[in-house]
């Protein structure tokens, strides 16, 4: 972008402007996500598991958490075996209760990345106002603030978690409490920075001018300029606490084993891994694996297109 | 004093300005007795050199110094009520509405993540409860105002999309929205180049004297506010050393300061006897002072080639010459400047003086 300022040169940057009016920052973000073909296979695997875990109900032979349609004397059969009752192919195998692994996969999905996002946006939401509010109180407010994110981000997360969890005990909701009481310090902290940093530029200055209330340059002016880097954060941070539900669910203090989500089936499956039934923890690890490293990918690319000076 | 304001009260009156910067290395006296009277459609020139207060002093006014600086002292009386004295939400209804600023960077002053259209539309709506849409009707109403060709396409447009002379006139258009009676206008014509920097000026002159609205217009540039201004105060190191209108200032300048700034400007006109265009411009000798260290006299005697012992002691801002009320110099020794600039400026500044610069 030029700094045009001769009369010829307005007029240039006119018919440019008219071109591109419709066109926002976001666009231009889009159209550089989609230059990397490795973002773009993440995306599209993001884009593969969220579809299956949305319509589960749909595309599964089996409800794995109704236990009438469970048939114990199916339990761990290979991949490829024939049902003995309901006329249907475990095309991945069953587990130790007889669930078809393929039904258990996909509404296990569904779990980890309602706990995933869920947790990261309420996180977000939580960790941005917290941020924001000690950036713009300054003082007291925000010593005290961020001595407390400190205090959290000392703490090992999964020592932890462990701990709330045996507080509030086990469930999908005690889960996604636990994870955005551990995670929202990180955007707490990358928030107040963008924000103190952003509270210096000139254009918050003349907001001020103008009169604008100050709770409204914080929403309306302040905000939106720190919300590039906090995405970023937002992403990473969805593979995170997916990775930290399957840990809690592995160790036994996530989601209940009626509802298993991909933790808990990898947990289920361990115990047989040594007489030889790989499948059962594996293809729950392999979901789990495609899952994060999707949207570790499209993270890594945003973070990429975001950042200003990799830009230009 | 106060017995003329009772039939004409001035739109801005300013009275002995103090604005300190708490630093950690000290109080730096920034603003120091900042003194003037601004008539209703008047244009002020608050002219100096970078880092003589003129900009603090703008920012004094609009009340929008932050910390570590503050004013400490003084009265700022807007239509006749010390704006000092007011509540914050009193005077953010001020700012904005009846006070507008125009600031120097039209690149830094918008926004560049939201459309001008949002920015706008919310600098309507901090001052009149009026919907979405009327307020960006009045938007492109500002913008046409101040020469912006095709408003509604410029609305939608983000800042990156327009060029510095635009996003100046949107910023104009925003300070204009209201109808302010004081602009503060912050060199808001520097960062742009000459032809541009005319348009802008001629535009300013126009749309001011249409509405007869008073301005402060800050800048280091002489020839700028030679043309724009009815009067010219003229600052170094936090104070005003020279006062009057643009002509008694510009023609007949008192204190040697101002006629060392009227001296080192670069002028397309002017040839010096036998030397043709090439002849070297005159520098003021010195710099200035460390706002730390302010020697307790006049802060320019280190550098003036009259410098005498009576300059130890601060000049008051002197009485008024005469046949001119409203021109007077923080000076012992005003006076026109003597024949020869040239060799003025080549006698080192004297003795005692020189040591504590």
């Amino acid at each position: 972008m030029s700094e045009a300022t001769d009369v010829s040169a307005e007029g240039v940057q006119a018919a440019r402007a008219r071109r591109f009016d419709a066109h926002s920052i976001w666009w231009r973000v889009a159209a550089d996500f989609l230059h990397s073909r490795v973002a773009v296979v993440g995306l599209a695997l993001l884009a593969i598991v969220t579809i299956a875990a949305l319509a589960a109900p749909w595309i599964t032979p089996q409800n794995p958490y109704d236990l009438m349609q469970l048939d114990v004397l199916d339990a761990r059969l290979k991949p490829g075996t024939a049902s003995s009752a309901a006329g249907y192919t475990y095309w991945l195998g069953t587990d130790g209760q007889g669930r078809d692994l393929y039904s258990a996969i996909v509404y296990g999905l569904r779990i980890s990345l309602l706990v995933g996002v869920g947790s990261a946006v309420m996180a977000a939401v939580l960790g941005t106002g917290v941020g924001l509010l000690a950036a713009y109180a300054g003082g007291k407010v925000d010593a005290a603030l961020m001595r407390l994110v400190d205090l959290l981000l000392s703490f090992p997360t999964i020592l932890m978690a462990l701990m709330i969890l045996a507080y509030v005990g086990k469930g999908v909701a005690n889960v996604i409490l636990t994870l955005v009481l551990l995670e929202w310090a990180y955007y707490a902290r990358t928030a107040r920075g963008q924000a103190l940093v952003e509270t210096r530029r000139e254009y918050v200055e003349a907001a001020r001018g103008q009169g604008i209330a100050p709770w409204r340059i914080l929403t309306g002016h302040i905000l939106p300029n720190c919300l590039p880097p906090l995405l970023v954060i937002g992403a990473l941070q969805i593979a995170r606490a997916i990775t930290l539900e399957a840990t809690l669910s592995f160790l036994g203090l996530g989601v209940p084993i009626t509802e298993p989500s991909l933790g808990l089936l990898i947990s289920n499956g361990y115990q047989y891994l040594l007489s030889n039934e790989y499948w059962i923890s594996f293809f729950p690890g392999l979901a789990l694996l495609i899952t994060i490293v999707a949207i570790n990918l499209v993270g890594d690319q945003l973070r990429d297109v975001l950042n200003p000076r990799l830009q230009q | 004093m106060s017995a003329d304001i009772i039939d004409a009260v001035p739109t801005l009156e300013v009275r002995h300005l103090q604005t300190r910067f708490h630093t950690r290395a000290g109080v730096l006296p920034v603003v120091d007795d900042v003194s003037f009277t601004l008539g209703r459609g008047k244009v002020l020139g608050l002219v100096g050199e970078s880092g003589s207060g003129k900009s603090v002093t703008g920012f004094s006014i609009m009340g929008l110094v932050d910390a570590p600086g503050r004013v400490e002292g003084g009265q700022l009386l807007f239509q006749g009520r010390d704006m000092l004295q007011m509540s914050p939400a009193e005077r953010r209804d001020l700012r904005g509405n009846r006070i507008a600023m125009i600031f120097q960077d039209p690149m830094a002053t918008l926004n560049p993540v939201l459309r001008i259209d949002t920015q706008m539309i919310e600098a309507v709506q901090a001052h009149r409860r009026v919907g979405h849409a009327a307020a960006r009707r009045q938007a492109a109403d500002a913008l046409a105002q101040v020469g912006m060709p095709s408003p509604e396409d410029r609305l939608r447009a983000y800042p990156h999309q327009l060029s510095g002379g635009m996003r100046q006139r949107v910023a104009i258009a925003i300070a204009l929205l209201h109808g302010p009676d004081l602009i503060i206008a912050d060199e808001p014509t520097t960062a742009l180049d000459v032809t541009i920097q005319a348009q802008i000026l001629s535009e300013m002159q126009r749309l001011v004297a249409a509405r007869g609205t008073s301005l402060i217009w800050i800048s280091h540039d002489l020839s700028v506010v030679a043309g724009l201004a009815d009067e010219i105060a003229v600052m170094y190191a936090g104070r005003i050393v020279e006062h009057g209108t643009v002509d008694e200032v510009l023609d007949d300048p008192q204190h040697p300061y101002t006629q060392g700034l009227i001296g080192s400007l670069p002028s397309a006109n002017r040839r010096a006897p036998g030397q043709g265009r090439s002849a070297r411009l005159r520098q003021i000798p010195g710099m200035t002072p460390n706002l730390l260290q302010m020697p307790p006299g006049c802060a320019f005697a280190a550098r003036c080639a009259r410098a005498s012992a009576v300059c130890e002691s601060l000049p008051p801002l002197g009485a008024p010459r005469a046949g001119h009320p409203g021109h007077r110099a923080r000076c012992f020794h005003p006076g026109p400047a003597p024949a020869s600039m040239e060799t003025s400026n080549k006698t080192a500044p004297k003795t005692a003086m020189e040591k504590r610069a």
